[in-house]
Protein backbone atom coordinates (compact mmCIF):
# COMPACT_ATOMS: atom_id res chain seq x y z
CA UNK A 1 0.00 0.00 0.00
CA UNK A 2 1.65 3.15 -1.20
CA UNK A 3 2.33 5.20 2.24
CA UNK A 4 1.44 9.01 2.72
CA UNK A 5 4.96 10.02 2.09
CA UNK A 6 5.39 7.96 -1.03
CA UNK A 7 2.51 9.47 -2.60
CA UNK A 8 3.45 12.95 -1.60
CA UNK A 9 6.19 12.52 -3.34
CA UNK A 10 4.99 11.24 -6.73
CA UNK A 11 2.07 13.65 -6.40
CA UNK A 12 5.09 16.49 -6.84
CA UNK A 13 6.58 14.89 -9.33
CA UNK A 14 3.55 14.82 -10.92
CA UNK A 15 2.78 18.85 -10.32
CA UNK A 16 6.79 19.69 -11.12
CA UNK A 17 6.83 17.34 -13.95
CA UNK A 18 3.56 19.29 -15.53
CA UNK A 19 1.97 15.99 -16.59
CA UNK A 20 -0.80 16.71 -19.40
CA UNK A 21 -3.68 14.82 -17.29
CA UNK A 22 -3.10 17.06 -14.34
CA UNK A 23 -2.87 20.05 -16.32
CA UNK A 24 -5.94 19.27 -18.37
CA UNK A 25 -8.08 18.96 -15.10
CA UNK A 26 -6.82 21.85 -13.66
CA UNK A 27 -7.15 23.93 -16.72
CA UNK A 28 -10.63 22.86 -16.83
CA UNK A 29 -11.36 23.13 -13.24
CA UNK A 30 -10.16 27.09 -13.56
CA UNK A 31 -12.23 27.35 -16.83
CA UNK A 32 -15.60 26.37 -15.57
CA UNK A 33 -15.21 28.49 -11.86
CA UNK A 34 -13.65 31.52 -13.85
CA UNK A 35 -16.82 31.53 -16.16
CA UNK A 36 -19.26 30.40 -13.49
CA UNK A 37 -17.80 33.32 -11.53
CA UNK A 38 -17.86 35.68 -14.04
CA UNK A 39 -21.37 35.10 -15.12
CA UNK A 40 -22.04 35.56 -11.09
CA UNK A 41 -21.02 38.31 -10.48
CA UNK A 42 -21.96 40.19 -13.41
CA UNK A 43 -25.54 39.63 -11.98
CA UNK A 44 -24.90 39.52 -8.58
CA UNK A 45 -22.89 42.55 -8.27
CA UNK A 46 -25.75 44.34 -9.97
CA UNK A 47 -28.74 42.73 -8.32
CA UNK A 48 -27.00 42.92 -4.67
CA UNK A 49 -25.67 46.96 -5.03
CA UNK A 50 -29.40 47.57 -5.93
CA UNK A 51 -31.00 45.71 -3.07
CA UNK A 52 -28.75 47.34 -1.07
CA UNK A 53 -30.19 50.87 -1.72
CA UNK A 54 -33.85 50.11 -3.01
CA UNK A 55 -36.77 49.99 -0.30
CA UNK A 56 -39.70 48.11 -1.47
CA UNK A 57 -42.88 45.64 0.26
CA UNK A 58 -41.60 42.44 0.50
CA UNK A 59 -37.61 43.14 0.31
CA UNK A 60 -37.13 41.71 4.32
CA UNK A 61 -38.52 38.40 3.21
CA UNK A 62 -36.28 38.47 -0.28
CA UNK A 63 -33.29 39.30 2.00
CA UNK A 64 -34.11 36.24 4.25
CA UNK A 65 -34.15 33.50 1.01
CA UNK A 66 -30.76 35.33 -0.68
CA UNK A 67 -29.52 34.40 2.83
CA UNK A 68 -30.79 30.73 2.92
CA UNK A 69 -28.96 30.03 -0.25
CA UNK A 70 -26.42 31.30 1.11
CA UNK A 71 -26.28 28.04 3.23
CA UNK A 72 -27.73 25.81 0.32
CA UNK A 73 -25.21 22.51 -0.08
CA UNK A 74 -23.49 22.42 -3.70
CA UNK A 75 -25.19 18.67 -4.12
CA UNK A 76 -28.57 20.35 -3.82
CA UNK A 77 -28.07 22.56 -6.32
CA UNK A 78 -26.81 20.32 -8.44
CA UNK A 79 -29.76 18.25 -8.13
CA UNK A 80 -32.07 21.33 -9.04
CA UNK A 81 -29.53 21.62 -12.17
CA UNK A 82 -29.58 18.04 -12.93
CA UNK A 83 -33.94 18.17 -12.79
CA UNK A 84 -33.83 21.51 -14.48
CA UNK A 85 -31.22 19.78 -17.70
CA UNK A 86 -32.07 16.32 -17.85
CA UNK A 87 -34.06 14.98 -20.91
CA UNK A 88 -37.35 15.20 -19.33
CA UNK A 89 -36.87 18.33 -17.29
CA UNK A 90 -38.05 22.56 -18.51
CA UNK A 91 -33.99 22.56 -19.79
CA UNK A 92 -33.41 19.63 -21.33
CA UNK A 93 -33.83 20.27 -24.85
CA UNK A 94 -30.92 22.25 -24.54
CA UNK A 95 -28.76 18.93 -23.89
CA UNK A 96 -26.49 20.52 -21.29
CA UNK A 97 -26.68 18.15 -19.12
CA UNK A 98 -22.88 15.86 -18.49
CA UNK A 99 -21.57 19.49 -20.54
CA UNK A 100 -18.95 22.20 -19.59
CA UNK A 101 -22.21 24.22 -19.58
CA UNK A 102 -24.05 22.43 -17.48
CA UNK A 103 -20.73 23.06 -14.46
CA UNK A 104 -20.99 26.22 -15.04
CA UNK A 105 -24.81 26.87 -14.82
CA UNK A 106 -24.31 24.63 -11.27
CA UNK A 107 -21.37 26.78 -9.91
CA UNK A 108 -22.90 29.86 -11.10
CA UNK A 109 -26.45 29.50 -9.41
CA UNK A 110 -24.45 28.38 -6.22
CA UNK A 111 -22.24 31.69 -5.99
CA UNK A 112 -24.70 33.97 -7.43
CA UNK A 113 -26.27 34.00 -3.53
CA UNK A 114 -23.37 34.45 -2.19
CA UNK A 115 -22.01 37.24 -4.37
CA UNK A 116 -25.32 38.80 -4.30
CA UNK A 117 -26.13 38.87 -0.37
CA UNK A 118 -22.51 39.76 0.02
CA UNK A 119 -22.90 42.51 -2.12
CA UNK A 120 -25.94 43.72 -0.75
CA UNK A 121 -24.50 43.84 2.92
CA UNK A 122 -21.11 46.07 1.39
CA UNK A 123 -23.51 48.16 -0.32
CA UNK A 124 -26.11 48.48 2.30
CA UNK A 125 -23.82 49.64 4.59
CA UNK A 126 -22.38 52.37 2.47
CA UNK A 127 -25.92 53.52 1.71
CA UNK A 128 -26.40 53.71 5.71
CA UNK A 129 -23.39 55.83 5.47
CA UNK A 130 -23.47 58.49 2.56
CA UNK A 131 -26.80 57.58 1.07
CA UNK A 132 -28.18 60.78 2.01
CA UNK A 133 -25.00 62.32 0.41
CA UNK A 134 -25.18 61.28 -2.70
CA UNK A 135 -29.68 61.64 -2.69
CA UNK A 136 -28.58 65.45 -1.75
CA UNK A 137 -26.51 65.65 -4.54
CA UNK A 138 -29.61 64.37 -6.90
CA UNK A 139 -28.46 60.32 -7.41
CA UNK A 140 -31.65 57.93 -7.48
CA UNK A 141 -31.16 55.21 -5.67
CA UNK A 142 -29.94 53.30 -9.18
CA UNK A 143 -27.56 55.43 -9.79
CA UNK A 144 -26.82 55.70 -6.09
CA UNK A 145 -26.40 51.60 -5.53
CA UNK A 146 -23.93 51.74 -8.82
CA UNK A 147 -22.02 54.52 -7.40
CA UNK A 148 -21.64 53.17 -4.06
CA UNK A 149 -20.78 49.82 -5.50
CA UNK A 150 -18.33 51.29 -7.68
CA UNK A 151 -16.62 52.78 -4.18
CA UNK A 152 -16.69 49.90 -2.39
CA UNK A 153 -14.55 48.05 -4.90
CA UNK A 154 -12.04 46.93 -3.42
CA UNK A 155 -14.53 45.09 -0.65
CA UNK A 156 -16.46 44.09 -3.91
CA UNK A 157 -13.00 42.54 -4.85
CA UNK A 158 -12.96 40.14 -2.24
CA UNK A 159 -16.32 39.01 -2.68
CA UNK A 160 -15.43 38.41 -6.18
CA UNK A 161 -11.97 36.27 -4.53
CA UNK A 162 -14.52 34.80 -2.03
CA UNK A 163 -17.36 33.65 -4.62
CA UNK A 164 -14.38 31.88 -7.09
CA UNK A 165 -12.91 29.94 -3.86
CA UNK A 166 -16.51 28.71 -3.03
CA UNK A 167 -16.65 27.94 -6.53
CA UNK A 168 -13.56 26.46 -7.25
CA UNK A 169 -13.43 24.24 -4.33
CA UNK A 170 -17.48 22.56 -4.37
CA UNK A 171 -17.42 18.73 -5.59
CA UNK A 172 -21.11 18.23 -5.26
CA UNK A 173 -22.71 20.36 -8.00
CA UNK A 174 -20.52 19.46 -10.39
CA UNK A 175 -20.34 15.69 -9.97
CA UNK A 176 -24.11 15.61 -10.12
CA UNK A 177 -24.55 17.81 -13.69
CA UNK A 178 -21.16 17.23 -14.96
CA UNK A 179 -20.98 13.19 -14.66
CA UNK A 180 -16.96 13.21 -13.94
CA UNK A 181 -16.02 12.20 -17.65
CA UNK A 182 -12.43 11.83 -18.26
CA UNK A 183 -10.91 14.70 -20.55
CA UNK A 184 -14.31 16.34 -20.99
CA UNK A 185 -16.03 17.09 -17.64
CA UNK A 186 -13.56 16.17 -14.95
CA UNK A 187 -12.13 19.27 -12.81
CA UNK A 188 -9.66 18.91 -9.76
CA UNK A 189 -12.71 18.19 -7.21
CA UNK A 190 -13.99 15.64 -8.89
CA UNK A 191 -10.90 14.47 -9.70
CA UNK A 192 -9.90 13.98 -6.22
CA UNK A 193 -13.16 11.98 -4.86
CA UNK A 194 -12.97 9.75 -7.71
CA UNK A 195 -8.57 8.93 -8.20
CA UNK A 196 -9.28 8.35 -3.79
CA UNK A 197 -11.85 5.86 -4.24
CA UNK A 198 -10.02 4.38 -7.28
CA UNK A 199 -6.72 4.31 -4.35
CA UNK A 200 -4.67 6.33 -6.97
CA UNK A 201 -3.48 8.49 -4.41
CA UNK A 202 -0.71 10.88 -5.91
CA UNK A 203 -3.09 12.01 -8.52
CA UNK A 204 -5.80 12.75 -5.81
CA UNK A 205 -2.69 14.29 -3.76
CA UNK A 206 -1.55 16.41 -6.93
CA UNK A 207 -5.07 17.88 -7.48
CA UNK A 208 -5.10 18.55 -3.88
CA UNK A 209 -1.76 20.14 -3.40
CA UNK A 210 -2.86 22.21 -6.45
CA UNK A 211 -6.16 23.08 -5.24
CA UNK A 212 -4.96 23.88 -1.46
CA UNK A 213 -2.50 25.89 -3.67
CA UNK A 214 -5.45 27.57 -5.37
CA UNK A 215 -7.04 29.06 -2.29
CA UNK A 216 -3.54 29.74 -0.58
CA UNK A 217 -3.04 32.27 -3.63
CA UNK A 218 -6.53 33.76 -3.12
CA UNK A 219 -6.47 33.28 0.58
CA UNK A 220 -3.08 35.73 0.04
CA UNK A 221 -4.86 38.03 -2.21
CA UNK A 222 -7.69 38.49 -0.05
CA UNK A 223 -5.12 39.65 2.96
CA UNK A 224 -3.33 41.83 0.60
CA UNK A 225 -6.03 44.09 -0.84
CA UNK A 226 -7.15 43.89 2.85
CA UNK A 227 -3.93 45.92 4.04
CA UNK A 228 -3.79 47.71 0.90
CA UNK A 229 -7.35 48.61 1.49
CA UNK A 230 -6.61 49.24 5.12
CA UNK A 231 -3.59 51.96 3.70
CA UNK A 232 -5.70 53.48 1.50
CA UNK A 233 -7.87 54.41 4.32
CA UNK A 234 -10.84 52.33 3.52
CA UNK A 235 -12.27 49.20 6.02
CA UNK A 236 -12.68 45.46 5.18
CA UNK A 237 -15.95 44.78 4.95
CA UNK A 238 -17.21 42.41 8.41
CA UNK A 239 -19.27 40.53 6.18
CA UNK A 240 -17.11 40.26 3.64
CA UNK A 241 -14.20 38.96 6.12
CA UNK A 242 -16.41 36.69 7.53
CA UNK A 243 -17.25 34.98 4.58
CA UNK A 244 -13.60 34.51 3.32
CA UNK A 245 -12.50 33.49 6.76
CA UNK A 246 -15.27 30.70 6.85
CA UNK B 1 -38.57 90.55 -1.02
CA UNK B 2 -39.79 86.95 -2.70
CA UNK B 3 -40.68 83.90 -0.18
CA UNK B 4 -38.32 81.50 -1.68
CA UNK B 5 -39.28 78.54 1.01
CA UNK B 6 -41.98 78.05 3.69
CA UNK B 7 -43.11 75.08 5.98
CA UNK B 8 -46.88 75.27 7.61
CA UNK B 9 -47.62 73.11 10.62
CA UNK B 10 -44.93 70.26 8.93
CA UNK B 11 -43.88 67.58 11.63
CA UNK B 12 -41.44 65.00 11.63
CA UNK B 13 -42.18 61.24 13.19
CA UNK B 14 -39.33 58.67 12.80
CA UNK B 15 -40.63 55.25 13.96
CA UNK B 16 -44.09 53.93 14.72
CA UNK B 17 -45.97 53.89 18.10
CA UNK B 18 -45.15 54.91 21.33
CA UNK B 19 -41.47 54.18 20.68
CA UNK B 20 -41.39 56.61 18.02
CA UNK B 21 -39.63 59.61 17.98
CA UNK B 22 -41.19 63.36 17.40
CA UNK B 23 -38.04 65.01 15.47
CA UNK B 24 -40.09 68.27 14.00
CA UNK B 25 -43.32 69.02 15.92
CA UNK B 26 -45.43 71.53 14.13
CA UNK B 27 -43.19 73.76 12.46
CA UNK B 28 -43.74 76.57 10.38
CA UNK B 29 -41.33 78.80 8.56
CA UNK B 30 -41.09 81.33 5.88
CA UNK B 31 -38.06 82.28 4.07
CA UNK B 32 -37.18 85.24 2.32
CA UNK B 33 -34.69 84.64 -0.43
CA UNK B 34 -31.24 86.34 0.18
CA UNK B 35 -31.63 85.38 3.84
CA UNK B 36 -29.11 83.76 6.38
CA UNK B 37 -30.92 82.03 8.86
CA UNK B 38 -29.24 80.01 11.77
CA UNK B 39 -30.90 77.00 13.57
CA UNK B 40 -29.46 76.88 16.93
CA UNK B 41 -30.56 74.72 19.71
CA UNK B 42 -29.10 71.65 22.02
CA UNK B 43 -28.91 68.31 20.28
CA UNK B 44 -30.91 65.90 19.34
CA UNK B 45 -33.44 69.72 19.05
CA UNK B 46 -34.57 69.19 15.57
CA UNK B 47 -31.76 71.63 13.39
CA UNK B 48 -31.10 68.65 11.27
CA UNK B 49 -34.07 67.41 10.60
CA UNK B 50 -35.43 70.83 10.16
CA UNK B 51 -32.62 71.09 6.88
CA UNK B 52 -32.91 67.41 5.75
CA UNK B 53 -36.86 68.20 5.53
CA UNK B 54 -36.38 71.55 3.51
CA UNK B 55 -33.81 69.82 1.23
CA UNK B 56 -35.95 66.94 0.18
CA UNK B 57 -34.32 64.20 2.45
CA UNK B 58 -37.12 64.03 4.42
CA UNK B 59 -41.13 63.93 3.96
CA UNK B 60 -43.28 65.47 6.05
CA UNK B 61 -45.24 63.10 9.08
CA UNK B 62 -48.10 66.17 8.41
CA UNK B 63 -47.79 69.91 7.12
CA UNK B 64 -46.37 71.17 4.35
CA UNK B 65 -43.31 72.26 3.15
CA UNK B 66 -43.31 74.48 -0.47
CA UNK B 67 -40.20 75.65 -2.50
CA UNK B 68 -39.89 77.23 -5.93
CA UNK B 69 -39.88 74.52 -8.11
CA UNK B 70 -37.16 76.42 -9.62
CA UNK B 71 -34.96 76.62 -6.96
CA UNK B 72 -31.64 74.95 -6.83
CA UNK B 73 -30.20 73.84 -3.64
CA UNK B 74 -27.55 71.88 -2.13
CA UNK B 75 -26.69 70.96 0.81
CA UNK B 76 -23.48 70.51 3.11
CA UNK B 77 -23.12 67.49 5.32
CA UNK B 78 -20.39 67.85 8.70
CA UNK B 79 -18.81 64.80 7.58
CA UNK B 80 -18.72 64.93 3.62
CA UNK B 81 -18.97 61.99 1.74
CA UNK B 82 -15.97 62.09 -0.94
CA UNK B 83 -15.64 58.90 -3.42
CA UNK B 84 -12.79 57.10 -4.28
CA UNK B 85 -11.99 59.69 -7.02
CA UNK B 86 -10.03 62.69 -7.59
CA UNK B 87 -11.27 66.33 -5.89
CA UNK B 88 -12.49 67.66 -9.19
CA UNK B 89 -14.41 64.71 -10.56
CA UNK B 90 -15.83 65.07 -6.87
CA UNK B 91 -16.80 67.88 -7.75
CA UNK B 92 -18.13 67.06 -11.25
CA UNK B 93 -20.52 64.09 -10.00
CA UNK B 94 -22.66 66.68 -8.65
CA UNK B 95 -23.13 68.57 -11.62
CA UNK B 96 -22.94 65.52 -13.82
CA UNK B 97 -25.79 64.20 -11.23
CA UNK B 98 -28.05 67.21 -12.49
CA UNK B 99 -27.49 66.65 -15.90
CA UNK B 100 -24.07 68.23 -16.55
CA UNK B 101 -22.24 66.11 -19.70
CA UNK B 102 -19.06 65.18 -18.25
CA UNK B 103 -16.40 66.79 -19.74
CA UNK B 104 -18.34 70.06 -19.46
CA UNK B 105 -18.69 69.01 -15.59
CA UNK B 106 -15.08 68.31 -15.16
CA UNK B 107 -13.94 72.10 -15.92
CA UNK B 108 -16.68 73.68 -14.13
CA UNK B 109 -15.51 71.44 -11.64
CA UNK B 110 -12.12 72.69 -12.11
CA UNK B 111 -13.19 76.40 -11.69
CA UNK B 112 -15.20 75.33 -8.39
CA UNK B 113 -11.91 74.62 -6.99
CA UNK B 114 -10.36 77.46 -8.00
CA UNK B 115 -12.96 79.62 -5.92
CA UNK B 116 -12.23 77.72 -2.75
CA UNK B 117 -8.45 77.86 -3.37
CA UNK B 118 -8.03 74.12 -4.43
CA UNK B 119 -6.96 74.18 -7.98
CA UNK B 120 -3.81 73.05 -7.49
CA UNK B 121 -5.17 69.67 -5.40
CA UNK B 122 -7.80 68.94 -8.50
CA UNK B 123 -6.03 65.61 -9.54
CA UNK B 124 -5.64 64.26 -5.63
CA UNK B 125 -7.37 61.49 -4.08
CA UNK B 126 -10.30 63.17 -2.28
CA UNK B 127 -9.81 60.72 0.53
CA UNK B 128 -6.02 62.06 1.04
CA UNK B 129 -7.13 65.49 1.54
CA UNK B 130 -7.11 67.15 5.01
CA UNK B 131 -10.56 67.34 6.76
CA UNK B 132 -10.54 70.77 6.29
CA UNK B 133 -9.50 70.56 2.05
CA UNK B 134 -12.18 67.66 1.91
CA UNK B 135 -14.68 70.41 3.36
CA UNK B 136 -13.82 72.88 0.54
CA UNK B 137 -14.14 70.31 -1.72
CA UNK B 138 -17.91 69.50 -0.48
CA UNK B 139 -18.34 73.22 -0.46
CA UNK B 140 -17.16 73.69 -4.35
CA UNK B 141 -19.36 70.91 -4.91
CA UNK B 142 -22.18 72.68 -3.63
CA UNK B 143 -20.69 75.89 -4.84
CA UNK B 144 -20.70 74.42 -8.46
CA UNK B 145 -24.20 73.77 -8.50
CA UNK B 146 -25.10 77.40 -8.05
CA UNK B 147 -27.45 77.21 -5.60
CA UNK B 148 -29.83 79.21 -4.67
CA UNK B 149 -30.43 78.12 -1.45
CA UNK B 150 -27.48 76.51 0.48
CA UNK B 151 -28.46 74.66 3.37
CA UNK B 152 -25.26 73.59 5.64
CA UNK B 153 -25.90 70.96 8.85
CA UNK B 154 -22.59 72.08 11.06
CA UNK B 155 -20.34 72.84 8.11
CA UNK B 156 -17.19 73.21 10.64
CA UNK B 157 -18.13 71.22 13.68
CA UNK B 158 -15.46 68.56 13.02
CA UNK B 159 -12.69 70.92 12.24
CA UNK B 160 -9.57 72.10 13.66
CA UNK B 161 -9.95 75.77 14.60
CA UNK B 162 -7.53 77.26 11.47
CA UNK B 163 -9.71 74.88 9.11
CA UNK B 164 -12.53 76.00 10.61
CA UNK B 165 -11.77 79.95 10.17
CA UNK B 166 -11.31 78.85 6.41
CA UNK B 167 -14.23 76.87 5.51
CA UNK B 168 -16.31 79.61 7.73
CA UNK B 169 -14.86 82.47 5.43
CA UNK B 170 -15.54 80.70 2.50
CA UNK B 171 -19.32 80.21 3.50
CA UNK B 172 -19.56 83.90 3.96
CA UNK B 173 -17.68 84.71 0.84
CA UNK B 174 -20.36 82.45 -0.93
CA UNK B 175 -23.11 83.84 0.82
CA UNK B 176 -21.95 87.35 -0.05
CA UNK B 177 -21.08 87.19 -3.22
CA UNK B 178 -23.85 84.49 -4.68
CA UNK B 179 -26.93 87.23 -6.23
CA UNK B 180 -29.64 86.29 -3.32
CA UNK B 181 -28.56 83.27 -2.19
CA UNK B 182 -29.98 81.96 0.96
CA UNK B 183 -28.65 80.58 3.60
CA UNK B 184 -29.60 77.90 6.00
CA UNK B 185 -26.92 76.61 8.31
CA UNK B 186 -26.90 74.47 11.65
CA UNK B 187 -24.23 75.89 14.27
CA UNK B 188 -23.48 75.12 17.81
CA UNK B 189 -20.75 77.63 16.87
CA UNK B 190 -22.96 81.27 18.45
CA UNK B 191 -19.78 83.47 17.25
CA UNK B 192 -19.83 82.09 13.72
CA UNK B 193 -23.78 82.44 13.84
CA UNK B 194 -22.77 86.37 14.63
CA UNK B 195 -20.98 86.17 11.90
CA UNK B 196 -22.57 84.71 9.21
CA UNK B 197 -26.67 85.04 10.00
CA UNK B 198 -29.41 87.45 9.44
CA UNK B 199 -31.75 85.95 11.18
CA UNK B 200 -31.85 83.33 13.94
CA UNK B 201 -34.24 80.31 14.73
CA UNK B 202 -33.89 78.37 18.21
CA UNK B 203 -35.09 75.10 18.37
CA UNK B 204 -36.09 72.88 21.67
CA UNK B 205 -37.42 68.97 21.22
CA UNK B 206 -38.86 69.70 17.25
CA UNK B 207 -40.35 73.24 18.16
CA UNK B 208 -38.88 76.92 17.34
CA UNK B 209 -39.05 78.61 20.14
CA UNK B 210 -37.71 81.55 19.08
CA UNK B 211 -37.02 83.43 15.56
CA UNK B 212 -35.24 86.94 15.84
CA UNK B 213 -33.07 89.17 14.04
CA UNK B 214 -29.38 88.00 14.65
CA UNK B 215 -29.29 91.85 16.65
CA UNK B 216 -32.23 90.61 18.86
CA UNK B 217 -31.21 87.32 19.79
CA UNK B 218 -27.86 88.45 20.79
CA UNK B 219 -28.56 92.12 22.56
CA UNK B 220 -31.63 93.52 23.84
CA UNK B 221 -33.58 92.74 26.39
CA UNK B 222 -35.98 90.89 23.94
CA UNK B 223 -34.63 87.18 24.17
CA UNK B 224 -34.20 87.38 28.25
CA UNK B 225 -37.84 88.36 28.21
CA UNK B 226 -39.82 86.80 25.68
CA UNK B 227 -37.68 83.50 25.59
CA UNK B 228 -35.84 82.13 28.76
CA UNK B 229 -34.67 79.00 27.35
CA UNK B 230 -33.14 80.47 24.46
CA UNK B 231 -31.08 83.16 26.46
CA UNK B 232 -29.98 80.41 28.93
CA UNK B 233 -28.69 78.46 25.70
CA UNK B 234 -26.63 81.35 24.52
CA UNK B 235 -25.57 82.28 28.11
CA UNK B 236 -24.30 78.76 27.77
CA UNK B 237 -26.30 77.95 31.20
CA UNK B 238 -28.99 75.62 29.58
CA UNK B 239 -29.06 72.18 31.40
Amino acid sequence: MTTLSDSAGTALDLVVSLDPVLLSIVWRSLAVSATACLIACALGLVLGAWLGVTRFTGRGAVLTVLNTFLAIPSVVVGLLVYLLLSRSGPLGFLGWLFSFKAMVLAQTLLVLPVVTALTRQVVEDAENLHGEQLASLGARPLVRSLLLAWDERYALLTVVIASFGRAISEVGAVMLVGGNIDGFTRVMTTAIALETSKGDLPLALGLGLILLGVVLLLNAATGLLRRWRERQGGYASAAVQMQVST
Amino acid sequence: MTTCLSLRNASVHYGAGSGGVHALRDVSLQVSAGERIALVGANGCGKSTLLRLVHGLLTPSCGMVQRDSNARQAMLFQRPYLMRFSAQSNVALGLWLRGTPWSLAKSQALEALQRVGLADMAHRPANKLSGGQQQRVALARAWALAPQILLLDEPTASLDPHAKREVEALIGELAHNGPGMTLLFASHNLGQVKRLATRVLYLEQGRILADLPVQDFFGGTLLQTSYPEAHLFVKGELV
